[in-house]
This record gives C-alpha cells, sequence and structure tokens, in this order.
C-alpha cells in the first residue's frame, strides 16, 4: 500500500496528491511516469509524475477527474492508501544542452509540464511559460510556474483571467516577437498538442509533446499505447512518452484515444450513482 | 493385474456449448477411482523414459506407482521434490511431445495419461491436506529473482529449500507472469496459480511486486543492496505486429492486450473496471496456443463469429492439438492458408474488415515446415469489428538496456548457458522466454530449476 501524504484540491475537478514512495522518488526525473490502481479490483491508470521528493520519499501526481477511477480515487483523503503505484516508468524529458525553450501546457497537462520547466530554470535555461485554461476557475499552479519561468502567459478561453485566446495564439505571438526557440515542449489534450504542432512546423522550430494513452502494463506488454510516429509503430510506454510532436500521427491517437469512451462514461455514472457523489 | 486399454481413460469435460460461453475450467479432472484406474496402465518401466521426456524430471512411475495403490499424498511428494507448480503442469505442459511421447505404451495405442494423473495429484493434494508448509531454516544468503513467472517462481522454489533468503521482484501488481496475465482462468484458474503461490511465501520467498527492476533499481544496485546472485526469468512480453495497413484502428490487439485485459484485468466479469470491446465477428491471426486462447477468450465474451486466421495448414499449426480440438468443438471457425494483407476501417468506427488472401505450402523453409506462398488474385474479405495479432513476441528489453555487460543476440534475447543458465555477467543468471523466445511454461520452469542449482553451486564456492 502507498499512503497518501498531503492532498490538494488545485480546482473543482483537479487534485494533487503527494504519494510515499522512496524508492520511485529516489530514481523519478521529469517527463517519465507511474501506473496505480485505487485498490484490488480498480484499473490500472497512467499519470505523469508531477513531482518528486527523493528526501521526503514522495511522489507528486495531479490529476483530473475524469472517470470512475480518478474520480474514487479524489475521494481518498490524506493518510489513506491506494493498492498499487509503479514506476518510474517511460524514458525521462531530453532537456539538457537546451537554452531558450517555451513550455505550452494545457489544462491537467500543465502540471506534467511543471516539473519540466523547473528542471530547464534548474539548468539555467530561460524558460518562457505558456498555460491554458477554459477559465479563471480552472488555473492551476500559476505561483509554481512563475518561480520557473522568465515570462509567463496565462490564457483562459473567455478571459477570465490572464489574456483570452488559446496558448497557441500566445505561442506564435512569442515567435513572431523574434523569441527563437531551441525547442517548444508542449503538454496537453492530444488536440491542443496537434495545433501547437502546426504553428511550429510552419516556424521549423523543434517540438516535444508528452504522449500519454491508453495502457494496461506500462513496461511494454500489452501494446496498447501504440502510435505512428514517422511512419513507424512505437509504444508510449517504453519508447516515449516524448516524441517529435512534428513526426506524430494525431488522428490516429486521437481515434484509439476514444476506444473506451461509452464504457468510462456509462462507469463513471454508474459509480457516482452508487456512491452518492457528483 | 495391468489395465492393457490401449486407450488413455477420457478425462470429464464441460460439453462445448456450455463452456463456450462461461470461463470455468474447460476440464473437470479425474476422480479417484478414475486416476487409479488409469494408473494401471503404467508397465512401471525399468529405463523410465517418460522421464528423459520432462524437463524438471518428475519421478513419472514413482510417482503413479503410488496412486495405483490411492497414496495420493504420498504421489504428491514424489512430484514435488522436482516440480515447483504441479497443478500448474498438469495442466498446461505439452505432455504429447514430452513425457507421454516416450512412454512404452504408446508404441501401440496412446501413452498412459501423465499428465492428466499429474493434474490429479496435485488438485487431491489441494483440496485434502491440512498439512502446513514449514519455512526452511535459512542459510543468512540473499538473492533476488526477477520476474514472478514459471521461470522465476521455479527457481525461487529450489533456492528457498536450499535455505537462501529469495526475493522476487514482479512488474505486475500481482504474481505469476504469464500464468496469470496470458493463460486464460478455463485452462488455469487462477486461484490454482494463488495456491502455488501461497506455498512459495510459506516456504519463506518474498514477492515485491509493483517492482520493474531496470527501472526503480537496477541490477548492479540489487548487488550493492547484497544479493550475491540474480536469476532473470523476465519472459518474452513485447508483442509482434504485422505492420500492416490499419492495424493501429481501434478494435486492434496484441493477444497481449486482450488476454491481459481478460485474464488479469478480468474484463470478463461485470464488475471489472478494465474494459474489453465487446465485439461481434473476431479475427485472431496466427496459429499458436495464444491465438487459440484469444478466439476461445473472444467466443466467452459473447463473438458471435471468431475466425482463427492462419497462414499454413492444420498440420504445421503449434498450438497443441488438445487446444485446437477444443477450440474446435466451442465453435471457433477455422481458416487455413489465409493471411491477412490490410485492416479495413475508419478513424471513427476502428475496424470492419480484413482483407486476406489465400496461401499455398511450397518447400519445406528453414523452420522445416512448408512455406507458405500467397495465390495471387485470391483476395477476399472478412467482416469483423476486432482484430486480435498473436503472431508471437519478443524479449522485454528494459533489463537488458540498464545492465552493463549483459550481452543479448540479435533478437534481444539474453544470451545464458544452456546447462547453468549463466549469462555474460558474474553472478547473474537467466531462463525461461527471456532467453528462448516465446516457449513453454515447462521450458521455463526447467531453465529455472537448472539455474538455481547452478547458483547455488556458484555461491557455496564462493565466501561471502
Amino acid at each position: 500500500m502507498y499512503k497518501i501524504v498531503t492532498k490538494r484540491i488545485l480546482n473543482p475537478t483537479v487534485v494533487l496528491m503527494d504519494i510515499e514512495a522512496p524508492l520511485i522518488a529516489k530514481k523519478a526525473e521529469p517527463g517519465q511516469f507511474i501506473i496505480l490502481r485505487v485498490d484490488s479490483e480498480g484499473e490500472r491508470i497512467p499519470l505523469t509524475i508531477a513531482d518528486f521528493d527523493r528526501e521526503k520519499g514522495t511522489v507528486t501526481i495531479i490529476f483530473q477527474v475524469v472517470g470512475k477511477t480518478t474520480k474514487a480515487l479524489s475521494l481518498l483523503n490524506e493518510n489513506d492508501a491506494i493498492c498499487d503505484f509503479v514506476g518510474p516508468l517511460g524514458v525521462a524529458s531530453h532537456v539538457e544542452g537546451l537554452k531558450r525553450v517555451a513550455v505550452v501546457g494545457g489544462g491537467v497537462g500543465s502540471a506534467i509540464a511543471y516539473p519540466i520547466a523547473k528542471k530547464l530554470h534548474q539548468l539555467g535555461a530561460k524558460v518562457d511559460v505558456i498555460i491554458g485554461f477554459r477559465n479563471k476557475d480552472l488555473v492551476i499552479l500559476e505561483d509554481e510556474f512563475k518561480a520557473v519561468s522568465d515570462n509567463l502567459f496565462v490564457m483562459t478561453d473567455d478571459g477570465s483571467h490572464g489574456e483570452k485566446g488559446l496558448v497557441t495564439q500566445a505561442l506564435e505571438n512569442q515567435i513572431k516577437l523574434g523569441n527563437e526557440y531551441d525547442e517548444v515542449i508542449t503538454i496537453g489534450p492530444l488536440i491542443m498538442m496537434k495545433f501547437v504542432c502546426e504553428v511550429t512546423k510552419r516556424y521549423n522550430i523543434k517540438t516535444t509533446v508528452s504522449m500519454n494513452p491508453i495502457m494496461i502494463d506500462g513496461t511494454g506488454m500489452c501494446g496498447g499505447c501504440r502510435l505512428t510516429v514517422g511512419g513507424e509503430t512505437k509504444f508510449a510506454c517504453v519508447d516515449g512518452p516524448d516524441f517529435d510532436g512534428h513526426l506524430v500521427d494525431f488522428d490516429e491517437a486521437i481515434a484509439r484515444s476514444s476506444t473506451y469512451k461509452e464504457f468510462e462514461e456509462h462507469a463513471l455514472n454508474h459509480y457516482c450513482n452508487l456512491m452518492g457523489v457528483e | 493385474m495391468a489395465n492393457m486399454s490401449l486407450k488413455k481413460l477420457d478425462m470429464p469435460v464441460q460439453e462445448p456449448e456450455i463452456r463456450n460461453s462461461n470461463f470455468e475450467e474447460v476440464a473437470l479432472g479425474y476422480t479417484p477411482e478414475m486416476a487409479m484406474e488409469e494408473a494401471e496402465r503404467c508397465l512401471n518401466c525399468k529405463h523410465k523414459p517418460c522421464v528423459s521426456g520432462c524437463p524438471v524430471c518428475v519421478e513419472i512411475p514413482a510417482f503413479i506407482e503410488e496412486v495405483k495403490k490411492g497414496e495420493f499424498e504420498k504421489a504428491y511428494e514424489i512430484i514435488k521434490e522436482t516440480s515447483a507448480l504441479p497443478a500448474v503442469c498438469g495442466r498446461v505442459c505439452p505432455q504429447e511431445t514430452q513425457c507421454e511421447a516416450k512412454c512404452v505404451r504408446g508404441i501401440k495405442g496412446e501413452a498412459v495419461a501423465i499428465g492428466r494423473l499429474e493434474r490429479f495429484v496435485a488438485d487431491y493434494h489441494m483440496a485434502n491436506s491440512t498439512e502446513q508448509v514449514k519455512p526452511i531454516e535459512n542459510n543468512g544468503r540473499k538473492v533476488a529473482i526477477i520476474g514472478a513467472g514459471p521461470a522465476g517462481l521455479t527457481c525461487a522454489g529450489d533456492l528457498a529449500k536450499k535455505g537462501y533468503k529469495v526475493t522476487v521482484f514482479e512488474a505486475l501488481h500481482v504474481a505469476g507472469g504469464v500464468l496469470v496475465y496470458g493463460i486464460p482462468e478455463f485452462r488455469l484458474p487462477k486461484a490454482i496459480v494463488q495456491k502455488e503461490i501461497d506455498t512459495l511465501k510459506a516456504m519463506g520467498v518474498e514477492i515485491c511486486t509493483n517492482m520493474v527492476i531496470g527501472k526503480v533499481l537496477s541490477i548492479d544496485e540489487l548487488f550493492e543492496q547484497g544479493y550475491e546472485g540474480v536469476f532473470i526469468g523476465s519472459g518474452a512480453g513485447l508483442p509482434s505486429f504485422m505492420h500492416i495497413p490499419g492495424e493501429n484502428l481501434k478494435g486492434v490487439y496484441s493477444a497481449n492486450e486482450f488476454l491481459t485485459r481478460v485474464n488479469l484485468m478480468k474484463a470478463y466479469e461485470k464488475e471489472s473496471d478494465t474494459p474489453v470491446k465487446a465485439c461481434k465477428n473476431v479475427a485472431v491471426f496466427g496459429g499458436g496456443n495464444v491465438a487459440m486462447d484469444a478466439a476461445r477468450c473472444a467466443k466467452r465474451l459473447g463473438a458471435e463469429n471468431v475466425y482463427i486466421v492462419y497462414r499454413r495448414s492444420d498440420a504445421e499449426m503449434p498450438a497443441r492439438r488438445e487446444e485446437i480440438e477444443h477450440a474446435k468443438e466451442e465453435g471457433i471457425i477455422f481458416k487455413n492458408l489465409t493471411n491477412p494483407v490490410q485492416i479495413l476501417g475508419t478513424p471513427q468506427e476502428g475496424v470492419i474488415g480484413v482483407e486476406c488472401v489465400s496461401m499455398a505450402l511450397g518447400e519445406p523453409d528453414a523452420s522445416g515446415r512448408r512455406r507458405p506462398i500467397v495465390v495471387e488474385g485470391s483476395n477476399f474479405v472478412l467482416d469483423i469489428d476486432c482484430a486480435i495479432m498473436a503472431i508471437g513476441t519478443s524479449p522485454n528489453p528494459l533489463i537488458r538496456s540498464t545492465t552493463e555487460g549483459l550481452e543479448t543476440n540479435k533478437w534481444g534475447c539474453i544470451i545464458a548457458e544452456e546447462e547453468t543458465g549463466l549469462t555474460t555477467r558474474e553472478g547473474v543468471y537467466a531462463g525461461g522466454d527471456a532467453v528462448t523466445g516465446a516457449a513453454t511454461v515447462i521450458l521455463a520452469m526447467g531453465a529455472g530449476k537448472k539455474a538455481a542449482a547452478a547458483m547455488d553451486e556458484h555461491l557455496q564456492g564462493k565466501s561471502r
């Protein structure tokens, strides 16, 4: 069992938890992920590592409540424990040698962008962070990002906080203003990453995306997380989760991600009825 | 007086039309009377040809002698001396090409049903024994086993018996490896695997789940932590795909994914949180045991038509004959001499069909089997909404890529001495599918056994 050491509600649907997992905390690097099961009957879900504390022996996860498993997890409290927690899985993000970087996060994906921005900042790179949310109630980690970026641009769809507009517009503005990025790193919904890549392709800026497809084991065994990258089949769990965004077949990834949509909706509704929660 | 019947005594099974819609075990096992009757067919040959056919050298005539007398617990003791997982082997070993292939009774008629007898003895013990397994006195030396599948569990059991403090590291959340994620409930009930594992734990073996060696700890770190020997039994987990158009559509699975969803995550149970797509028409590509398992699972999940699509003919099929027969009885449709060319569908709908070609057999190839050749212009479409690729797996690269000095061949298999399992790193042994590529449970167990003996010998000769 793995103890929940801290729990913080970041916005109405996004929760942060520090999980006691000293061996994983010791090895974790930005860009890697863990797989967890809430209880002994639960499904295995992958979550990208949002932060880690090697001394305290904790790994931070930040998740949005989207289905039954994340709902059940969000109902647990500090000092409760989760059944399984395995990692660190996947290949760490390659951030060495970068001097000028734009980190673009969308929604809960910003949580995953955070450790990468932090590491780049620690390595002395100049980091612009662009994060986007639907509205001001959903904004997360603003202070944390401020501390690790040279420029922070918060975008909301309705303009209720920061600037009104999409992250792609903010990114393109910065590029047009003459910022010459070595690399753009983007993490968020598939559709957002797809459009960020379309912008950076026009300016020929190398772009790394972090993929989070459906997977079971996370060690290369099931092949459920396969993607087409540059015409080749890759497994997000062992070859990624980071890939060259200009080579990823996003349309295929979007289609594959909807495989269990109906089941997921049904499972969540059933669980909420059962538990008497919304 | 020996039973001179030329045929094995049939083992009761669930009727095909009933079993193809449930996940309960197909074979029901002998009764004590049946076991004693079949045991009488054994001639107790002095030269014991059957034992030479067993990868772990079970003393077959000796245990069958005890079955004849109704001394089932004594029979169990004899099997247990050499086999770590009798109830598993009695179910999934390909006896027809091993012990039973060497049986003298098989020269004229059928071999003694050694597998069925082993299964009976193991099940009898599980159901009736009240004896507690005693922890074994510890010699104070630590060894690490990577992977809790058949190879690792066998190696762990043998080393624990010799007094080592054994820790097994398993990447998944439960121990058992392919016995729990791959082989379906109806061939090998998971409760049986769990009992075998509980026996190992009672002997003092520690099993650490959720530990991906190569990620959370490296082999070098295991040595730093005081483990004196390491056995790698990490299996051949990486599924192969066919590299044909459409194979990343929704509804295309590797057999590993499909079987893991169904077996490990229990997708067939209503309460399971892990789904598997409900399908009407399913095509499984491949002709091995894994293909049969996937097809039979799909049928049980309610598919109307389940096809085995195999590029050679029935005679070349690598699956066990019994599995092929069981699949046919259950209504699986065999499309032999057929090869998929592309999977048809749309991103939104997923799979809607598979375009296939007919094949003919030419001259034997390197494997000794006749090479399949495409019949030009024979293309046709099968309507399906799910495709499962069961065309093989290769060893997982996680350990080899993080262990310096551990050499692998061009297929990614760890290089290990056949008789000892010793790898190119001192103190590191390997066996099972990680070394051979996808093979059988019993060969993996045999490799685990040899490696345990070799590691013990190595450590005996080495002061701490």
